[in-house]
């Protein structure tokens, strides 16, 4: 998913012996399923850990324009093309569908953006991997779409009106995305053996970075316990990897393709896979900064950034003047 | 044997749009301002998409079984029958832009024209394609009248994107034995017909932003007629045409 | 210049670290999807003035085809109920049951109403 480790107040879940009136009355509200707006009483802890969620989210989709903008300009068809080229745009329409979210809550989107630059705040690990070959445009869709929708289908009913709003719109947008990705994937894997091949090795380098994507397990985490009783997050970070392998593995059968894990297999009595946890150590590593593609997404993000401040100055600038020159003429 | 003029009127057409829209592609995830992102993806994707009417047209014509991605995927640069203008890089925001409107405002109005083509199957293609490129003309005019008279940086750069580009604008106006023979034949217009108002229009938008259009009239020639590309397409087509060239007769 | 809390007045300012730039600022969007239908907020977006706005509207929040009319409101024009305001605004009119259809049993032999 794309928000990942998001730390809330770090104190656990209160009692509503040690709230305050308002907290209680807060927390009576999220447990009878209303949805808090920007202008109600929320406690502060509520607002920082919606704005780190939403803005990591948010940046998520940002810099995952990136891995497959890699690809945009080798698309094999026009069709192939243009339909990669939507999806790409619809992510720079969800980042800012997100970020217009956050700023309900007193943040504005420079302020989110800057604080990504800077390496202040974080975005899905998934991204810091680079895309090698055209099927990776399958897989990418296919397994990251898939687990990015495991966790914002759920997210649709969050507590907090603007993100559940968001996250419908995106929700509704995104049902074409994991579609393309598997549709390339049939293609590759029904293709010569040298496509078969890409959709294999795309497979083996995507499985455990998607599986990573849900976090470390959270069961024990006193951010995930109070994220989860103000309904910012819905899931644990184990029920929603388990789903994600669950849905996942007999869609691999059907590509023919062998998922890079051994020890994979069918559990009976808990009715779902059993399955290899990905190595945490890569994950945590890849947080820090130290993933194959850290370096060059930021900087790629920088440099948009840098570069486009010359345009969004003289739009303004021009938009000012105009202003000023309709006020005179009043 | 010469090739057929209306053969290679649709491959100019299509290859226009192919080509620019490949360029603005290259921006994605990279534009100055999400919005901005957004915009330019959506112009793409319309010359994508016009792309595939003109060269699928274009194949038809033809008869020798060719579809429009194998037009657009497998033919070299010397067959390549865009202008000069489409295949210049990116540059800065302010000369993507710049291009744009140089070359949506020839656009507009030749696909106006073309919605009274003879042949029904241009007409109906230029009717859908005229309404897309009316909004990439406003959008694209906007953008360099803010630009233009924004910032002194702004309007340094818009000048200089101007200069840069000014001698690519006459090859869209300039008519060849293609372009006579369609006019001929009431397929597509007299070009030198479209110049007036071409003219016009840039004069406005152009004193609204501030920008001095250069005092002269030499034009680039050799992109619609293949003659002489720039070696800017040559190395768009390796990368656009590198899978299928590759991997020959996969299907993706 | 408008500030980014500006929609949302009550809302205390982060304490100011930093000087606020120069931003593009917000504008809120309503898009009439069908004729005769109202116009509907739709999302936010930034834009430096309301020709922009539109535009960008446009480009976002109707590339499904989904629009026929856009508005664009700059999101500090926007007056608002304080979340005091609820009750003395809202609950009068939960009494007013009769200003909902199902408040009436109309017979079946009736037909449809």
């Amino acid at each position: 998913m794309y928000a990942q480790m998001v730390k809330s107040t770090g104190e656990g879940v209160k009692s509503p012996e040690d709230m305050t009136a308002e907290e209680r009355a807060f927390q009576e509200r999220i447990d009878a399923g209303e949805k808090i707006e920007p202008k109600d009483w929320m406690p502060a802890g509520y607002r920082k850990t919606l704005i780190r969620q939403i803005g990591q989210h948010a940046h998520s989709e940002i810099v995952g324009q990136l891995p497959e903008g890699n690809w945009i300009t080798r698309a094999p068809t026009l069709e192939r093309k243009a339909i990669l080229l939507a999806k790409v745009q619809d992510e720079a329409g969800h980042g800012l569908y997100l970020y217009c979210a956050a700023e309900t809550l007193g943040v504005s989107r420079d302020e989110l953006t800057e604080d990504l630059l800077s390496g202040k705040m974080k975005y899905s690990s998934i991204f810091n991997y680079p895309t090698l070959t055209w099927a990776d445009m399958g897989a990418v869709g296919w397994l990251v779409d898939g687990a990015a929708i495991m966790n914002q289908v759920p997210l649709q009913r969050t507590s907090f009106g603007p993100y559940a709003r968001a996250m419908v719109r995106i929700c509704k947008e995104e049902s074409f995305h994991q579609r393309q990705g598997y549709d390339i994937m049939m293609k590759m894997a029904n293709g010569t053996p040298a496509q078969k091949r890409m959709a294999q090795d795309a497979l083996n380098r995507f499985w455990y970075p998607s599986l990573m994507m849900f976090g470390p397990s959270d069961q024990d985490s006193v951010h995930s316990a109070q994220s989860m009783a103000w309904k910012i997050k819905m899931n644990t970070n184990d029920e929603l990897r388990q789903k994600f392998v669950d849905q996942t593995v007999p869609q691999a059968e059907y590509l023919g393709l062998t998922v890079p894990d051994e020890t994979l297999a069918w559990n009976d009595d808990k009715g779902g896979y059993d399955f290899a946890e990905p190595d945490w150590s890569e994950f945590f590593d890849v947080i820090k900064g130290n993933g194959p593609c850290n370096v060059e997404r930021l900087a790629a993000r920088n440099k948009a950034w840098d570069d486009g401040k010359w345009v969004r100055d003289g739009l303004l600038a021009h938009a000012e003047k105009r202003a000023a020159a309709k006020v005179a003429a009043e | 044997m010469a090739a057929d003029p209306f053969f290679e009127f649709l491959c100019r057409m299509g290859d226009n749009t192919l080509v620019l829209g490949h360029r603005v592609s290259e921006w994605c995830g990279t534009a100055p301002v999400l919005e901005e992102d957004i915009a330019l993806a959506n112009t793409a994707l319309d010359l994508i998409g016009q792309t595939q009417m003109w060269l699928g047209l274009a194949g038809e014509v033809e008869g020798k079984g060719r579809s429009a991605d194998d037009l657009a995927m497998l033919r070299d640069a010397w067959d390549f029958r865009n202008v000069l203008l489409t295949e210049q890089p990116n540059g800065d925001f302010g000369q993507t832009m710049m291009r744009q409107f140089l070359f949506d405002a020839w656009h507009v109005a030749m696909l106006d024209a073309l919605t009274r083509s003879t042949d029904p199957r241009v007409a109906e293609i230029a009717a859908k394609a005229v309404k897309e490129a009316s909004y990439h003309v406003e959008r694209s005019g906007d953008t360099v009248i803010g630009l233009g008279d924004g910032t002194d940086e702004s309007h340094r750069r818009m000048q200089a994107a101007l200069d840069l580009l000014w001698p690519y604008v006459g090859e869209l106006f300039v008519p060849d034995s293609v372009d006579d023979a369609m006019a001929e034949a009431g397929i597509a217009p007299d070009l030198t017909d479209l110049r007036a108002a071409y003219d016009d229009h840039l004069a406005k938008v152009m004193a609204t932003a501030t920008l001095t259009i250069p005092d002269s009239a030499f034009a680039h020639k050799g992109g619609k007629s293949g003659f002489r590309h720039s070696e800017h397409l040559g190395h768009m087509l390796t990368e656009m045409q590198w899978l299928q060239r590759a991997y020959p007769g996969a299907t993706w | 210049m408008s500030s980014p809390n500006s929609a949302y007045p009550d809302i205390p300012e982060t304490p100011p670290t930093k000087p606020r730039r120069h931003e593009w600022p917000l504008w809120e969007i309503f898009i009439r999807g069908q004729h005769g239908m109202s116009h509907r907020h739709v999302g936010s977006l930034h834009a430096p003035d309301a020709d922009m706005a539109i535009k960008n509207a446009r480009d976002v929040y109707t590339r499904r085809n989904e629009g026929v009319s856009i508005w664009a409101v700059e999101a500090r024009h926007i007056a608002a109920t304080s979340p005091g305001d609820k009750g003395p605004f809202y609950e009068p009119s939960e009494s007013k049951v009769y200003r909902h259809p199902t408040f009436f049993d109309i017979p079946d032999d009736v037909g449809a109403m």
